[in-house]
């Protein structure tokens, strides 16, 4: 399949959009300066994830990704930057390391091998165009996956404790 | 659509937050860059899903798993970040090197 | 399933558990019996409530135990109707696992289970009504205890434990009981354990008692693996076919059984733990002396009965059986009359009375030893509540510190003396007619070919008698007559524990008359129906010869008794009236049975052993060490000076050189900085990849 072939698609032609805006903040995550803006943009990146999945035909996932992260985690992580007193705004105090370059060198080398490897494996094969209800979705977790399920929530619980415990001030001290 | 697009995507994705986990000294940026990766690897699980088209939805499933197992990972992990700034007055990742030597 | 669980919903829906029903009562009487394992389940879970929750409730726990006891009362009361109206004989069994081919065993079927029959009946009542007195009165006895939760904790483990032994269809269900039973008597023996004398007797019960208990076990594996049940109803159905395997092994298992009975019946040799066990707090000696622990010797050999009766069996053991009981009914109620602790006389009148109830199930007197047992239970209860009812006064066990009771503390003087009428067998209380019982029953074995030994026993039986009497009056006029010697106020005590006195004094006078000779429904026949017949050599007909010579021997004690001890009781050192020479001494110092454990068995044990082993150390162990300590010597000097300091020093020197220098490069690799360790790992996974593309 050729690149005009591919690019004649209105679905890719989405697909490309989304995908620039998400590399895009994801760059901003790593690289700004501010740490609020830092969250914020985590936001629009996981927003463009939600929109990929809907396009996938994952619409329970979709909106599974806009409650827990964008209503929850983000706003945990808002919480935790103002509670340790990141340095908000242009500050003067270094969010990165000196030596980035390394650092550069294997995250490139790591998008390499799995690029390759990956694009290597699949050729052009397409997608094809199913929508899972989350009705299904709903059937599947409670019957075929009820014990991983329960195995989850039981994680998600003792993170909650683990948490509670870790970040209440000890009475003794 | 192809899967390798997303599949490329995902990679990126996940390269770039390879990169924030390394050069971040703030923990509260390291673990946004974590949440990077684990987006990414939705994005795989999910695309990997609808190619393979399987009644039993495995990619999905999967997906809310790794969310779900996301946020207990953040709770616990601010939760640390915290616990570790009202000990030392910092949550500079660089600054805890006692594991050493 | 927890077996409480399996049990309920077997019970409430009627599933595939084993139904062994030989006299179906049917009707509601049948609904009783389907739901009969309720009586020893109860008291157990009471147990573990109290220890749970006991010390925030109201009482203390106490209103769970009496609860549960009172329970079990009516619903043996209710079954002891029932049987009465119509005679029941009802097993029920449930699987709780099964262990397929063990070698020379077959298949082992654990089971629990619950037998409805007029023994358990009878066994079931005596515990619970004695039992619901004994609860009644500790609650006002053991007020203010430091331990008084646990003590209704182990209290109920004690009567629960015995309802378990009572109610097992099977001989392994029956162990578990025994064991409880056990283990409940340590923990109450040893009740105030501060006190290191309380300690030792709770122990020396439970050693002397786990000595016996390997006959028990012997038995039961013999019978178990011989009939291929551990069923007693299997046991005994073979026994009534006269299986030929059975018969050859039935001398031995019977014996070992017995040997098991008298551990817990305290027959002689076996019997130095009961009287130390006065060591627990009065309601449990109670208990323990009147309806739970010793009793279930004597109800092990009725429940085996067949075994004992069946020509070609076991019934070689009968004469030792009935041998242990004339010694001991003798032996131990002379003891009785030497001893100053009031609740030591009641203990060895106790070992007496078991000897009697022992003697009379060799004589093959089924009906008359288990009547005896039912009869005693209740007097034997309100004697030993009595007694303690004059220790809360006196503050003391000792007689000598007693006397002039009768005007401080009128309900236990009068209470007292009934149940001392009782025991002495005074026509027309309850000891009158199962005494008699047993006398006519021993004298009709001696005519249907027990030999000289029933005789000898009936004679001796006869004596008891007398001894009986004399060592009660003994007691009632130290403590109650003359003048009071103690120090401090004697008191009446409270209600709650008047009452439960006078409740058993009346059963004391009443409880014989279920089996007066000529009613037409009595105690006879409830007992009789069993699954098994149990061929009882019993004396229906009142032998009017033996009844009045017992009672002439009674009232002949108690003339002696106040003869010797009534007219100036307060002044005399009453002792010196006993001070016969070397009888005195002898019974003073209990047949010297404990010297003889100590130093006749243990000692010698212990020495030899002892001497054996340290020749052992010095002569051949050490011989032996001393000729490789040599050769070793040798050896090792050539070793050292070639082998170790020129060859194997210089690679392990070198060795660690090279460690110490390798880890002083290395470990500038652990700088401690995560992000560095995360970097590493992302690029050792990124070369690994690529390794396994070009290579793989």
């Amino acid at each position: 399949m050729s690149f005009t072939d591919w690019i004649t698609d209105a679905r890719n032609v989405v697909f490309l959009v989304i995908a620039l805006v998400m590399v895009g903040a994801a760059v901003v995550v790593v690289a700004t300066r501010n740490v609020v803006h830092a969250a914020l943009t985590l936001v629009v990146a996981l927003a463009g994830s939600a929109a990929l999945f809907v396009m996938l035909g994952a619409e329970f996932v979709a909106w599974t990704v806009v409650l827990v992260y964008i209503g929850a985690v983000v706003v945990l992580f808002l919480f935790g930057i103002m509670i340790t007193r990141a340095p908000i705004g242009r500050d003067s105090v270094r969010l990165d390391h000196v030596r980035r370059w390394p650092a550069a060198l294997i995250a490139a080398s790591v998008f390499g091998v799995m690029a390759w490897s990956t694009t290597a494996a699949f050729g052009g094969e397409e997608i094809s165009d199913g929508v899972l209800k989350a009705e299904n979705i709903g059937d599947l977790l409670f019957s075929r996956y009820v014990i991983p399920f329960e195995a989850v929530s039981f994680v998600l619980l003792a993170a909650l404790v683990g948490g509670i415990v870790l970040a209440r001030k000890d009475p003794d001290r | 659509m192809i899967v390798n697009q997303f599949l490329v995507l995902g990679a990126l994705l996940f390269s770039i937050g390879v990169y924030g986990v390394l050069v971040r000294r703030n923990a509260v940026l390291v673990l946004l860059s974590i949440e990077l990766m684990l987006a990414a690897v939705n994005i795989n699980l999910v695309a990997f899903g609808a190619f393979v088209d399987d009644a039993a939805a495995a990619g999905q499933v999967f997906a809310l798993f790794v969310i779900t197992v996301a946020a207990a990972e953040v709770g616990i992990g601010l939760a640390i970040v915290v616990l570790i700034f009202r000990n030392r007055s910092s949550a500079n990742v660089d600054e805890l090197d006692l594991m050493k030597w | 399933m927890t077996p409480l669980l399996h049990l309920f919903a077997l019970a409430s829906e009627g599933g595939e558990h084993g139904l062994d029903v030989v006299t179906d009562p049917g009707g509601f009487a049948g609904l009783l019996a389907s739901w009969a394992w309720l009586i020893p389940v109860v008291p157990l879970v009471a147990t573990f409530a109290i220890v749970l929750v006991g010390k925030r409730l109201p009482w203390k726990g106490w209103e769970l135990a009496e609860g549960s006891i009172a329970f079990v009362a009516v619903y043996a009361v209710a079954l002891l109707i029932a049987n009465w109206q119509a005679p029941m004989a009802v097993e029920h069994h449930v699987t709780l696992s099964r262990i397929d081919s063990l070698p020379g065993l077959g298949d082992l079927v654990l089971e629990w289970g619950w037998v409805v029959d007029g023994l358990s009946i009878m066994m079931f009542t005596v515990v619970g009504v004695v039992g619901f007195f004994v609860f009644t009165y500790a609650k006002g006895y053991m007020e203010g205890d430091v331990r008084f939760t646990f003590f209704f904790a182990s209290f109920s483990l004690f009567a629960g434990g015995m309802l378990v032994l009572v109610a097992a269809p099977n001989l392994i269900q029956l162990i578990v009981g025994w064991e409880l039973v056990g283990v409940a008597s340590y923990l109450l023996i040893g009740h105030w354990w501060e006190d290191h004398d309380n300690n030792a007797a709770a122990i020396k019960a439970f050693i002397t008692n786990k000595v016996a208990d390997v006959g028990l076990f012997v038995g039961v594996i013999i019978l178990g693996i011989t009939v291929g049940s551990f069923r007693i109803s299997d046991v005994l159905d073979a026994v009534a076919h006269g299986d030929s395997a059975v018969a050859q092994v039935a001398f031995w298992a019977g014996l070992a059984l017995f040997i098991g009975a008298m551990g817990k019946s305290a027959q002689m040799p076996f019997h130095v733990w009961l009287p130390d066990a006065m060591a627990g707090p009065t309601p449990v000696s109670s208990l323990m002396h009147a309806a739970t622990m010793v009793t279930a010797g004597v109800y092990l050999v009725g429940r085996m009965f067949p075994l004992y009766q069946t020509p070609g069996m076991a019934d070689d053991v009968k004469i030792i059986i009935v041998l242990v009981g004339g010694a001991t009914l003798l032996l131990t109620g002379l003891i009785a009359l030497v001893q100053d602790d009031i609740k030591k006389v009641l203990a060895y009148s106790t070992l007496s009375q078991l000897g009697y109830m022992t003697a009379a199930m060799g004589a093959g007197a089924y009906t008359a030893g288990l009547f005896h047992l039912f009869t005693h239970a209740f007097f034997k209860g309100l004697l030993f509540l009595a007694a303690g009812s004059v220790i809360h006064g006196v503050h003391s066990n000792d007689m000598s510190d007693m006397g002039g009771l009768r005007r401080f503390m009128p309900s236990t003087y009068r209470t007292f003396v009934i149940g001392s009428l009782a025991l002495a067998g005074i026509f027309p209380l309850a000891g009158f007619w199962s005494k008699d019982e047993i006398l006519a029953s021993l004298s009709h074995d001696a005519g249907a070919g027990g030999g000289a030994a029933a005789t000898l026993v009936l004679w001796l039986a006869i004596l008891g008698a007398f001894v009986t009497a004399f060592y009660m009056a003994r007691a009632v006029y130290l403590t109650f007559f003359g003048e009071y010697k103690g120090e401090g106020h004697p008191h009446e005590s409270p209600r709650v524990m008047t009452w439960p006195l006078w409740g058993l004094a009346g059963l004391a006078v009443v409880a014989g008359f279920v089996n007066m000779p000529g009613l037409t429904s009595s105690f006879t026949d409830w007992l009789a129906s069993r699954v098994h017949v149990m061929g009882d050599h019993h004396a229906t007909a009142l032998n009017w010869g033996l009844a009045v010579l017992g009672t002439a021997m009674a009232l002949g004690g108690i003339a002696a008794g106040t003869r010797l001890f009534h007219r100036d009781a307060a002044t005399q050192q009453e002792r010196d009236r006993l001070r016969i020479p070397v009888l005195y001494p002898l019974l003073e110092q209990k047949y010297y049975f404990d010297h003889l454990y100590m130093n006749g068995v243990v000692g010698p044990i212990k020495g030899p052993i002892a001497r054996f082993v340290v020749w052992t150390n010095q002569v051949v162990l050490d011989g032996v060490v001393h000729a490789f300590g040599a050769a070793a010597r040798l050896a090792s000097r050539f070793v050292y000076g070639w082998a170790d300091q020129r060859g194997i020093d210089l690679a392990i020197n070198a060795a660690a050189a090279g460690t110490g220098e390798a880890g002083s490069v290395v470990r500038r690799a652990q700088t401690g900085k995560v992000q560095q360790y995360a970097g590493a790992l992302f690029a050792g996974a990124v070369l690994l990849v690529v390794g396994f593309l070009i290579f793989g």
